[in-house]
């Protein structure tokens, strides 16, 4: 069967009524935790979570498709309305976004915004139905090495590549690494750094650590500022419909944004930042009016939105076909999965095609829902974002900890919270970025066993990680992103860099 | 400091010297605990306590950067900081996991829900807490009984669900 029947079967799947209820609540609540100032898409999926806990593995993964693309429009409409973008890949919607509200075209800028990530939205996922089967036939002839490879690769790309510092990323995510050595060894089963607590045994929750360093340390960041003006709410005024030339202006970059998008998503570069800004630049060049850049171009809106969705569909095509996390929100997709015992890479393709195609498909049926979802009901999200600071984070703190006692209610899980919450505040204060830390934890352990697996099929041989050209090419390119920015940034080009760093996502 | 230096203003940064010094201690704890496991390093020559070696090593290597960073006075500028309202926050924390399994979800969450409120600027905690200690019930009715979360149950959650 080729990747068409597949998606039809999904379809099917995905079609039935209560998982399209699922899909439902799923977009529902994403939208509503996403449009709310200071919640990206990370801490959207890491904070609904919980309420995927009892539900069947299908069911919960689409609700969970549903969440994850509804924190992302969601986030789009909190940076036009509000300038504080809640995630750094939504910073430039709120550069020009922001500017239209401003002029009183906030709903055309709304719009825009929809239309395109629903478009991108739609195009990368199909994109990512026809890529998948594709990468898990390359995919099945990858042995430890490669993957060994790989993760090294998304190691570098995560932590050194971007931000404004190579130590301060490295620093993030050799502590989560340290971390993730905590816990059984899962090749001889000797406990490793648990100091006589049994709870420890199993390793450190994904899950609490993503919470704890998202929500637990922004709140004490933002609480340690003290500022407690309400950030203005421009009021979106006039009608939310795009005029024809909105809809000329604006259906070019919304192709050329998926296009830039999804390959940044797709491949292990880290962040959907990179595509909105490359997007926006392309933008500008090739616009007919380059005087409103700046000022509120409607482009600016249309491309960079489309390319943010576009790759975070993108971030599934590794996630799902070699079980690969690039980014913080993907690591905690993953977490989800695993609470299944589903480990996502070729062979869940081969064991559990239903499933994984259920899931492509939903995610297509949720972008639908989505679009249906956000431009008649927009007047409601805008209350949202009028939520005052003290009862948001009262609230956000509330269900952090509803997700840490749902998963296991023990006092020593609540004290890892607020344990690794206050390292995240820290984390912050200092300017290290969070992404490395997650993502060090989650791929740390699948790392070392590949690593430990590649090392005995050749004997203690080291040169056996390079001698197949997949792997060598891989670790040549994480040794380029690993030197080439450490360079840059010495010769005092390092601004281009810390401004391609994400925080979240 | 009374040295004429012909450098710019850039100061040694003492947090950072301390980051440093932490990074150490964690290398060190995981160098001592590595030290203890049986090496069933087998065909391949890598065992369990080698990976834990490496991120060691790598950390010390970190913790020197750091160090020498920190002297160099390269951090960034940090924030400022108000320490009440992180206090705040971190107690009803620490308040609710203390009282989790003795009062119950609703009533040890209800307290965070205050204290949070109060870090941000809500002061009147005899408004708050009954506030929060509700809205923290109305949360636990529909996980607990709609979404079969298991959340610790208390004297509230008693005596309104007998069963729970």
């Amino acid at each position: 069967m080729g990747a068409f029947d597949f998606l039809l079967q999904g379809l099917a799947t995905a079609a039935e009524p209560m998982m399209l209820l699922y899909a439902l609540i799923g977009v529902t609540l994403g939208t509503a935790v996403g449009v709310l100032p200071g919640i990206g898409p990370a801490l959207t999926v890491a904070l609904l979570l919980p309420v995927t806990y009892r539900l069947d593995a299908a069911g919960s993964l689409i609700m969970f498709a549903g969440i994850y693309y509804g924190g992302m429009y969601g986030g789009s409409t909190t940076s036009i309305l509000l300038n504080t973008p809640g995630e750094s890949a939504s910073i430039i919607t709120a550069l020009e976004g922001n500017k239209m509200a401003r002029k009183g075209r906030g709903g055309p800028a709304l719009a825009t915004a929809a239309i395109g990530s629903f478009i991108a939205g739609l195009i990368a996922t199909l994109l990512l139905a026809f890529l998948a089967p594709w990468i898990v036939k390359v995919a099945l002839v990858f042995g430890p090495r490669e993957y060994f490879a790989l993760m090294v690769l998304a190691f570098v790309t995560v932590s050194a590549a971007f931000g404004d510092s190579a130590l301060r990323g490295l620093t993030s995510l050799f502590l989560g690494l340290a971390l993730a050595c905590v816990g059984i060894d899962q090749l001889t089963g000797q406990a490793r750094l648990e100091f006589g607590v049994p709870v420890l045994l199993d390793g450190i929750e994904v899950t609490t650590m993503a919470v704890a360093m998202f929500a637990v340390g922004e709140a004490l960041f933002i609480a340690g500022q003290r500022i407690h003006i309400d950030d203005e709410l421009t009021a979106v005024k006039g009608s939310i419909w795009m005029s024809a030339s909105d809809w000329a202006r604006s259906w070019k970059p919304w192709l050329r944004g998926t296009f830039i998008g999804f390959p940044i998503g797709a491949m292990p570069a880290g962040g959907a930042e990179i595509g909105t800004f490359l997007s926006y630049a392309t933008e500008k060049k090739l616009s007919k009016h380059p005087e409103e850049f700046g000022h509120g171009a409607i482009e600016g809106v249309a491309g960079p939105e489309a390319a943010n969705n576009a790759s975070a569909a993108g971030t599934l095509v590794p996630l799902l076909t070699l079980g690969l996390p690039t980014s913080a929100t993907a690591a905690i997709m993953l977490a989800g999965f695993q609470q299944f015992g589903l480990q996502p890479g070729p062979l869940l393709f081969a064991t559990n095609p239903t499933l994984v195609w259920g899931l492509i498909a939903s995610l297509l049926i949720a972008n639908f829902m989505l679009l249906v979802l956000n431009l008649p009901l927009i007047g409601l999200w805008v209350k949202l974002l009028t939520v005052p600071k003290p009862w948001l984070y009262a609230g956000i703190l509330l269900f952090a900890t509803l997700g840490t006692i749902g998963a296991n209610p023990s006092t020593f899980e609540l004290g890892m919270l607020l344990g690794f919450g206050v390292l995240g505040y820290g984390m912050r204060l200092f300017g290290y970025p969070i992404a490395p830390i997650v993502v060090g934890l989650i791929l740390g352990p699948m790392a070392e066993q590949h690593l430990r697996r590649a090392l005995s099929i050749s004997q203690g041989d080291w040169g056996y990680l390079v001698q197949s050209p997949i792997a060598a090419v891989l670790l040549g390119i994480a040794a380029l992103a690993l030197i080439v920015p450490l360079i840059l940034r010495a010769r005092g080009k390092g601004e281009m860099l810390s401004q391609l760093a994400g925080d979240e996502d | 400091m009374s040295v004429t230096r012909f450098d710019p203003p850039r100061r040694r940064d003492p947090a950072a010297l301390i980051i440093a010094a932490g990074l150490a201690v964690v290398a060190g704890v995981m160098l001592w605990d590595s030290a203890r496991l049986a090496d069933l390093g087998g065909y391949s020559g890598v065992g369990p306590a080698s990976v834990p070696r490496v991120v060691a090593f790598g950390l010390l290597g970190l913790s020197v950067w750091t160090a020498i960073e920190a002297l160099r006075g390269d951090f960034p500028q940090r924030p400022r900081q108000a320490p009440a309202p992180v206090l705040w926050i971190v107690a009803g924390l620490s308040a609710q996991m203390m009282l989790l399994h003795v009062a119950g979800f609703s009533i040890a969450t209800g307290i965070l829900f205050a204290f949070t409120a109060r870090a941000f600027g809500k002061t009147n905690l005899a408004m708050t807490i009954p506030l929060g200690i509700g809205f923290a019930f109305v949360v636990w009715t529909i996980f607990s009984q709609l979404l079969m979360l298991n959340l610790p149950a208390g004297p509230l959650e008693h005596l309104i669900f007998p069963g729970a």
